[in-house]
C-alpha cells in the first residue's frame, strides 16, 4: 500500500507513490520553472532530484520563483533543498551549484531517468536539447519554452515528439515581462509531464 | 505527403531535405529543434537530412523564459 510509505502521500493517485519514490529526475535551473517544478515533484514524492543552478536569489527573483524573501543571497540550490526538505525530509537531494554547459550536462544528470530544462536563454535550451537526446536518446527531455506575458491560457501546450516534450506556447519571451502564475503553469505542465512519463515508464 | 506539427500537411518531393522543407514552409526563425519521425536532426545536418515520403516532421519553436 502506498500509504504505507509516508503519510504525507496518503491522497496521491493510487499507485503512483512506489513509482515516484524509485525516480531520479535532473532540473536544469533553480528559477522559475525549476524552482516550481520541484515544488510539485517532491509534493508528488519524487524519491530524488538532481538539481542544478549558478546563482543565488535575488529580490527579483521573488515575484515568480519558489523563494522567500529570507532565502535572498543564498546558492538557489541549497535554498531551493531546504524548501522541498521542508515538504519531505526523506528525499534524496543532489546539488550542484555550477554553470551548466554541454561539456558538464551528462555527468551531471548521469543517474536522472529524465530531465526537465528549465533555463532562461533559447539558445541554451537548444544546446541542452540536443546534449542530451545526443548522451540519452531513450530518456526524455521536457523543456520549457514560451511563458512571457500574461493570460492566453489557453494558447499553453505540451507539444511531444520521441522523447522530446515541449511545455508553453513556444512564441511568448521573457523579454514580455514575467508573471508568477503563468510561469508556474507552465513549470507544472513540466512536472506533471514528468509524472505521468515516469509512471507509464516504470509502471 | 510530409506532415508538420501534426497539422501542416506538404506535397513530398524527391531529394527533400530538413532545410528545403523548412524554406519551403517559411521557417527562417533560428531557435527551433526539428525531428523527424521522433528523432531529432542537429542543424548541422538540415542540409543533408533526407526526408522520406511520409514522414512525420515536428518544429519546435524556443521562446526565452524560464
Amino acid at each position: 500500500m502506498d500509504q504505507d510509505i509516508n503519510p504525507i502521500f496518503e491522497r496521491n493517485v493510487p499507485g503512483t507513490t512506489v513509482i515516484l519514490q524509485g525516480s531520479v529526475i535532473g532540473i536544469a535551473g533553480c528559477g522559475g520553472l525549476g524552482s516550481n517544478a520541484a515544488i510539485s515533484l517532491a509534493r508528488a514524492g519524487a524519491g530524488k532530484l538532481i538539481l542544478a543552478d549558478c546563482d543565488t536569489v535575488e529580490l527579483s527573483n521573488l515575484n515568480r520563483q519558489a523563494y522567500f524573501r529570507t532565502d535572498v543571497g543564498k546558492p538557489k540550490t541549497e535554498a531551493l533543498a531546504e524548501h522541498l526538505r521542508s515538504i519531505n525530509p526523506g528525499i534524496e537531494l543532489i546539488l550542484h551549484q555550477v554553470e551548466l554547459t554541454p561539456d558538464n550536462l551528462p555527468e551531471t544528470f548521469s543517474d536522472a531517468d529524465l530531465l526537465i530544462e528549465a533555463f532562461d536563454r533559447a539558445e541554451s535550451k537548444k544546446w541542452l536539447i540536443q546534449t542530451w537526446c545526443a548522451e540519452n536518446p531513450d530518456r526524455p527531455v521536457i523543456v520549457g519554452s514560451g511563458i512571457g506575458g500574461l493570460g492566453k491560457t489557453g494558447e499553453l501546450k505540451v507539444h511531444s515528439s520521441g522523447n522530446i516534450h515541449i511545455c508553453g506556447d513556444e512564441w511568448s519571451s521573457s523579454e514580455e515581462g514575467l508573471c508568477a502564475a503563468r510561469v508556474s503553469i507552465v513549470a507544472n505542465m513540466q512536472a506533471n509531464t514528468a509524472i505521468s512519463l515516469l509512471t507509464e515508464l516504470k509502471g | 505527403m510530409i506532415t508538420v506539427n501534426n497539422r501542416d500537411k506538404l506535397e513530398w518531393k524527391k531529394g527533400m531535405t530538413v532545410q528545403t522543407l523548412l524554406d519551403e514552409m517559411g521557417y527562417s526563425y533560428s531557435l527551433i529543434t526539428v525531428t523527424v519521425d521522433g528523432i531529432l536532426v542537429n542543424d548541422n545536418e538540415y542540409d543533408d537530412f533526407q526526408i522520406e515520403d511520409g514522414a512525420d516532421v515536428t518544429v519546435f519553436h524556443l521562446a526565452h523564459g524560464g
